[in-house]
């Protein structure tokens, strides 16, 4: 996995999404586990590139979710508990 | 819902399932309140993009030729990529289309404009958290603000439905149950959309794309598809790839979707297209074996909730309507009946195994779970197969073609020949 490649094709792509920024996260990750975790699947599998480690850490950028889930079936640990946004609030598809 | 006195159905979800069963209830004279967590109508839905026309017409008989249609599909193409080849077979037809394009929060939005007209009352903006419980009864909703009973709860909240999970309806989801896609919409103008797939009028096209997402026959192949779908001023090109084949692979959904975009043969489709959305969703991925309970006391699932689709042939939206329907008649039943006991509510269950839809996904059962197996030499062997033998066809030189085609013949028949077994029982399953 190349990660600048990555990295920069989904902030191109995300840069097409319109949002409605909640100003808290739907998604918390059990940041125990997740230092534990060797197998991080959350890196890759989110679509939206939500997950990034960062000093060895799993940042969330809530922000870009796209509301699809796998993230949560993704973990082997159960460690992502993750709920639809607030009400009104997440991603705004207009062309989907 | 101050305005509603006493609520005898909720539906939760105002996608096509929620809207087919809402509006059913509605049209038995019953109250109905449908709920959904997007603010704009259809804004949280995603999918390749074509509805069947039939299904449409089914819920909406006078006014389904309204609806906002973008092309109806008269081109279905098949491409089978290598990375540097493409064989594709393309069926058109002029007869009448049986399905067309649309962006689903237009199309939606205009479901549940048809779905308020007839009586249903429309809760945009709410998320529902919780099902209200009486002992093992389900008797109602807890969203973000407020607690609402009702004799049924249809649950219409999609392939991930925690509700049906909480109920225990249904297993913990698992990777390989889901399906992720994920998809960019281009901006293209019409005129060129029409040159560049032979198109005229209002005929839009569906291209499947089979291999070209990788080369790593070691590792095997992902169970993964590529689509490209043409709309009036824009086309959509994504992915549909198992969740535990893409954990498998360790790369990121987006690197694949960028792949599909760089191979030679969709790039010229894609020269001046502007990429304005970017949007990712999950489906089903259809088991019969692993399908959920559809009721319990109080309450039903349809559609991706339930399980419900057949994705040999793309249909998802379909089964939504048509167990909207079949949920919305039962319920209907048992509000007359006033109960909602699951011995009623198991009507819904029996009505459901009359219909195509069970039938389908009985005799499609092993189809799925056989071609997974194969998906090396579905989207590896045979696309590459295709290459040589045309390649080998087309290619004029001093060898004698006798020579060329034996060894050609000797190669493939043996490859081909230990897919047969696999392939023939399943379509004799099929067939049954």
């Amino acid at each position: 996995m190349n990660d600048k490649f990555n990295k920069r094709i989904i902030e191109d792509k995300l840069s097409h999404v319109k949002y409605k920024t909640d100003k808290d996260s739907h998604i918390i990750v059990d940041e125990m586990v997740c230092e534990k975790c060797t197998t991080k699947e959350c890196l890759y599998v989110c679509p939206a590139r939500v997950y990034s480690e960062e000093n060895g850490k799993i940042k969330v950028e809530y922000e870009n979710c796209l509301e699809c889930g796998v993230c949560k079936i993704s973990c082997p640990k159960k460690a992502i508990t993750w709920s639809y946004p607030e009400s009104g609030y997440g991603v705004v598809y207009k062309y989907s | 819902m101050q305005n509603v006195e006493k609520i005898d159905v909720i539906v939760v979800g105002a996608g096509p399932a929620g809207v087919a069963a809402a509006v059913t209830v509605a049209r038995g004279g019953k109250t109905v309140v449908m709920i959904d967590r997007a603010d704009l109508a259809g804004s949280k839905n995603m999918f390749g993009g074509a509805v069947y026309l039939n299904s449409i017409k089914d819920l909406f008989p006078i006014t389904w030729e309204e609806a906002p249609y973008e092309s109806y599909i008269s081109q279905n193409r098949y491409s089978f990529l290598t990375e540097s080849s493409s064989v594709e077979i393309n069926h058109k037809t002029l007869n009448y289309p049986s399905a067309a394009t649309v962006f689903r929060p237009k199309f939606d939005a205009w479901l549940i404009e048809q779905a308020k007209k007839e009586g249903v009352f429309y809760a945009p903006k709410t998320t529902v958290r919780a099902l209200l419980l009486d002992d093992k009864r389900v008797i109602g909703v807890r969203t973000d603000t407020e607690e609402l009973k009702a004799k049924v709860v249809i649950l219409a909240d999609g392939a991930q439905s925690n509700l049906a999970q909480t109920l225990k309806l249904r297993k913990p989801i698992k990777p390989k149950d889901l399906i992720l896609g994920v998809k960019e919409t281009f901006y293209l103008e019409n005129s060129k959309i029409k040159e560049r797939f032979n198109l005229v009028g209002n005929q839009g096209m569906l291209c499947e794309y089979f291999g070209g997402l990788s080369d790593d026959e070691a590792s095997g192949y992902p169970f993964a598809m590529g689509f490209l779908y043409t709309f009036k001023n824009h086309i959509s090109l994504g992915i549909g790839i198992n969740t535990e084949d893409l954990i498998k692979m360790k790369k990121t959904p987006y690197e694949l979707l960028e792949r599909l975009k760089s191979h030679p043969d969709i790039i010229p489709y894609l020269d001046d297209a502007r990429s304005i959305e970017y949007s990712a969703h999950t489906i089903p991925e259809g088991d019969f074996y692993h399908m959920p309970k559809l009721y319990t006391h109080g309450a039903m699932l349809v559609g991706d909730a339930a399980g419900l689709v057949n994705n040999v042939h793309f249909e998802g939206t379909n089964y939504a309507i048509y167990s909207g329907i079949l949920a919305g008649e039962t319920a209907l039943d048992a509000v007359k009946a006033d109960n909602a006991s699951k011995r009623v509510l198991s009507a819904y269950e029996k009505r459901f195994k009359k219909s195509f839809m069970y039938k389908d996904m009985k005799s499609y059962r092993n189809v799925v779970s056989m071609l997974r197996k194969m998906s090396n030499s579905i989207f590896l062997k045979y696309p590459k197969k295709m290459d040589e033998f045309f390649t080998l066809f087309n290619m004029v030189d001093t060898i004698p073609k006798a020579t060329k085609f034996r060894s050609f013949a000797l190669k493939t028949g043996r490859a081909v020949a230990l897919d047969v077994p696999k392939i023939a029982k399943t379509v004799l399953e099929v067939l049954k």
